[in-house]
């Protein structure tokens, strides 16, 4: 990417992109005869207009940053798992099962346990389609697919048949005993503005933490430089005696722990109890999230942001304009999906053009 | 204008005539960001000549030949064909212009016949086969006329490199190309194969069309063509009668001063065997034999060439050694046994037992190009105590080896931020070349060391292999440059098939007995 500045490509066009996707999405507000300027309004004020809806916006967020990071890192190795879905459903059944069989003193403890659980679990998940990747050669985009849908039938059967409590008709575990529940932002930052409602909670800090955590990786371990390698080349990685089979694995071991991670939010730190469909779609909307960041952490941070506020701010525009309907909401966020992963070819061809032209005008 | 067919009256032969020339370029100019990589070029190419560009890698022939071509638009300049100004902003504008070209890297449907290529994207109405009774006829009669023999019906996939190369010339021949392009065209072929193609240059020359060849081969400019225009750094520098110049003249016109075309070398003094090979055998994948019982031995101090032309084994071998694929047979390194496959059969415990490699291919193999100078000097060597501090890299130790390597390798432009990709061919090999060289191994495997090349950083790169020798090294040289397996090697083996067809001393052959060694004849018989 030598044609452009590297601001436009981390700034310019992932913002023509965001403009464009509202453009379309007002487009479509409009054509159902409502205000779009008013929806917008909604959204904003929705999404980062109050504390509440801060608490809602970076609870999603931290979601988004574990599915997002576990995208980004595969990305590296040029693999493409979009099987974070599965992953993060199995860091569920971990993080489950370490709050539950364990009396936990106390939180400190249990967190570190379930961060440690749900990571295990959701590599694991990982691993098989790994492996069949690394020695068979089977693709990594089908098979990760297929274990998403392989996971979601596992959770439900556990869930229902093993899991449930005795005697309850909700196919969900018991509630995680008290010293294995996460503070919640009212815990902790009541002072500005938290209510007790909000589901943001510490967990947020543990994906802030994994952030860090996959920039020193990627960028400065020999770990991440042998990633990197071998996503440029595998044919250069074997000269330079860096082994793929294990490349692959080590990768989408990370990578997959790192969407299980997803769980310590969702399942620890948020319902406090394994239910059916934890993830609810972070895994796949982490693939645009890490598509939109350029796989860098910052982006994806940033990119999460944007998806966390997307979300709080579409459920208060349902809840505001009843016209405006579920379905309508799912039409924006797979817009802004659409345009800033699918479609980024679309805007970064004429862009790169502009500043061709420009640079030789100077010249 | 209208291009005239193959058929047409018959111009007289081969000297210049006094009409207008077949191409003419005025101030041509072109430059990629802050890179001029043509700059104000003006040249004349007579109709019915062959006339030969030549120029150090990134001199800028394949960008004015591009342009030429219509793969670019020059920023400022004309072109005028036959006197006439024309625009070419596509290669079907190239085309209707009469103009041919035969790239480096065919552009040949491997299943397909001879025929069904020659047509493709050339053919008259829905239906093909008034096209391929046409095209039959037409290479009949090229056939007769310019040797260029080829099986119409053949499969592309079951000919040789030299007569693809000939249904390429069909392909433009049929578009009734009037001017005819090849860029480096004796690459990939035998001596014979390139004697064989410049016969029919010649033929072709001699019916009135126009040839401009591009090359880096002195050789092979003094022996064909009728001018030659000289490119340094993105201008034209001369364009002079062949007849009337010298390769040492040309050689200092290229790079603006004198080259020194042969190494100096005192002679070997070979040691005790460092790489001992035996009954080397390699399938691939589809379960082709490539390499079919090699055998080989190298001395401390000194180089063996394996001579041969490309795809005859000597990736392979290479490969094998490099710890990159896996073979069967026995191979020891200073005595022991190096595994051959499983896990320790990989770069990292070739590295380790004291091989360095630097592969024929730079770019697929040697070096990862959108990482920077620095990263792709600890490529390979990543995980040496020296380049790190546990699990992290060393990146300040990092940046500092490479900022004395490229001083010492004298890596143009010495920032070691820079991407490998930015670097020209020659700085990157010598990017490769430090990285392996000053490991100080046992033995160095070098393949096609200054492929693409420019003729400075070749002096420069053979000074540092025979030194490497002269300090007791053992080094395996693998070239398809007969005239550096000759500067180089101490012992020539040529390979052809996946065997070893002989070993020479360089002092005892010559490139006729080798020639015929490399196309698969016992060397012996003469």
């Amino acid at each position: 990417m030598d044609t452009m500045p590297r601001w436009a490509d981390i700034a310019l066009i992932p913002l023509i992109n965001l403009t464009l996707a509202l453009l379309v999405s007002a487009l479509v507000i409009a054509l159902i005869g409502e205000n779009p300027a008013q929806a917008m309004g909604v959204m904003i004020r929705g999404a980062v207009g109050s504390a509440y809806g801060w608490g809602y916006t970076l609870y999603y967020a931290t979601n988004f940053i574990f599915t997002g990071l576990a995208v980004a890192v595969a990305f590296h190795a040029r693999l493409f798992n979009i099987g974070g879905e599965g992953q993060a459903a199995l860091g569920g059944l971990g993080v489950a099962i370490v709050c539950l069989s364990v009396p936990w003193p106390h939180w400190t403890l249990a967190l570190p346990a379930a961060v440690l659980g749900g990571a295990l679990f959701g590599a694991a998940w990982a691993a098989i389609p790994a492996w069949l990747q690394a020695t068979r050669g089977s693709h990594i985009v089908i098979t990760t697919i297929m274990f998403n849908f392989i996971a979601s039938a596992l959770l439900v059967y556990l869930l229902v048949n093993v899991l449930k409590v005795p005697g309850s008709m909700a196919p969900e575990t018991a509630r995680f005993p008290e010293g294995a529940r996460l503070p919640s932002a009212y815990d902790w930052g009541a002072w500005m503005g938290f209510g007790r409602s909000a589901p943001l909670n510490v967990a947020f800090f543990v994906a802030l933490a994994c952030c860090v955590a996959v920039w020193v990786l990627i960028w400065k371990t020999r770990l991440g430089y042998e990633i990197r390698a071998f996503g440029q080349s595998e044919a250069a990685a074997k000269y330079a005696g860096i082994r793929p089979v294990r490349t692959i694995m080590i990768t989408m071991l990370i990578s997959g722990g790192l969407a299980g991670l997803m769980a310590v939010n969702a399942v620890q730190g948020e319902a406090e109890r394994l239910v059916i469909d934890s993830v609810q779609g972070a895994g796949f909307v982490g693939i645009a999230v890490a598509l939109m960041g350029r796989s860098h952490p910052l982006g994806v941070l940033l990119a999460a942001l944007l998806f966390g506020a997307l979300y709080q701010g579409g459920a208060e525009l349902e809840f505001e304009m009843p016209a405006i309907s579920r379905e309508m909401i799912v039409v924006i966020q797979a817009l802004v999906i659409l345009f800033t992963g699918a479609l980024d070819n679309m805007v970064r061809g004429p862009v790169e053009g502009l500043f061709r032209r420009r640079r030789k005008g100077a010249t | 204008m209208t291009a005239p067919t193959h058929t047409e009256g018959r111009p007289a032969a081969a000297a210049p005539s006094q009409t207008a020339p077949a191409i003419e370029l005025r101030g041509i100019s072109k430059a990629f960001g802050a890179v001029q990589a043509n700059k104000d070029i003006s040249i004349r190419v007579e109709r019915g000549t062959i006339h030969g560009i030549i120029g150090e890698n990134g001199a800028g022939k394949s960008t004015l030949m591009s342009i030429l071509y219509g793969f670019y638009k020059a920023d400022s300049g004309e072109i005028l064909i036959g006197g006439q100004r024309t625009d070419i902003p596509d290669s079907q504008a190239a085309i209707r212009a009469g103009i041919g070209m035969v790239f480096q890297h065919f552009k040949l449907v491997e299943n397909f016949t001879v025929l069904e290529n020659v047509v493709l994207g050339a053919e008259d109405g829905a239906f093909l086969r008034p096209s391929l009774v046409k095209a039959r006829r037409l290479l009949v009669d090229l056939a007769r006329e310019y040797e260029l023999n080829v099986d119409p019906d053949a499969k592309i996939e079951n000919l040789g490199v030299g007569m693809q190369q000939r249904v390429e010339i069909l392909k433009a021949l049929y578009r009734q190309a009037d001017i005819l392009i090849l860029d480096e065209p004796t690459g990939v072929l035998t001596p014979s194969e390139a004697d064989h193609l410049f016969r029919i240059l010649r033929g072709l020359r001699d019916e009135g069309k126009t040839i401009i060849l591009i090359t880096h081969k002195l050789r092979e400019i003094m022996d064909v063509t009728d001018n030659v225009s000289v490119m340094r750094r993105g201008e034209m520098t001369a364009t002079v009668r062949t007849a009337d110049t010298s390769p040492s003249e040309l050689a200092e016109l290229m790079v603006g001063r004198k080259v020194l075309l042969r190494v100096d070398k005192t002679p070997a003094r070979p040691g005790p065997v460092v790489l001992k090979v035996e009954n080397l055998k390699v399938t691939d994948d589809k379960g082709v034999e490539r390499l079919r019982g090699i055998d080989l031995e190298v001395r401390a101090g000194e180089i063996l060439g394996v001579a041969g032309v490309a795809g005859n084994g000597q990736s392979e071998l290479l490969e094998v050694l490099g710890g990159i694929s896996d073979a069967t047979g026995t191979v020891t390194l200073n005595g022991t046994p190096l595994d051959l496959s499983g896990p320790r059969a990989d770069g990292r415990s070739r590295r380790h037992a004291g091989i360095a490699h630097v592969p024929e291919d730079r770019h697929r193999l040697g070096l990862i190009l959108d990482f920077t100078a620095w990263e792709n000097t600890g490529f390979g060597y990543h995980d040496l105590p020296d380049y790190c501090r546990g699990a992290l890299m060393d990146q300040t130790a990092l940046r500092n080896d490479t900022r004395g390597k490229m001083e010492r390798f004298d890596v143009r432009p010495a920032d070691c931020w820079l991407h490998a990709k930015s670097f020209s061919g020659g700085n990157q090999q010598k990017i490769v070349l430090a990285r392996e060289i000053e490991r100080n191994p046992d033995l160095l495997l070098v393949g096609q060391p200054t492929r693409g090349v420019d003729i400075g950083a070749i002096e420069f790169i053979h000074q540092r292999l025979i030194e490497l020798r002269d300090a007791g090294k053992a080094i395996l040289l693998v070239s398809v440059e007969l005239d550096e397996i000759f500067a180089l090697s101490d012992r020539i083996a040529v390979m052809f098939d996946g065997r070893i067809m002989g070993e020479r001393l360089p002092g005892q052959t010559d490139e006729t007995e080798l020639g015929m060694m490399m196309a698969g004849m016992d060397g012996k018989a003469r």
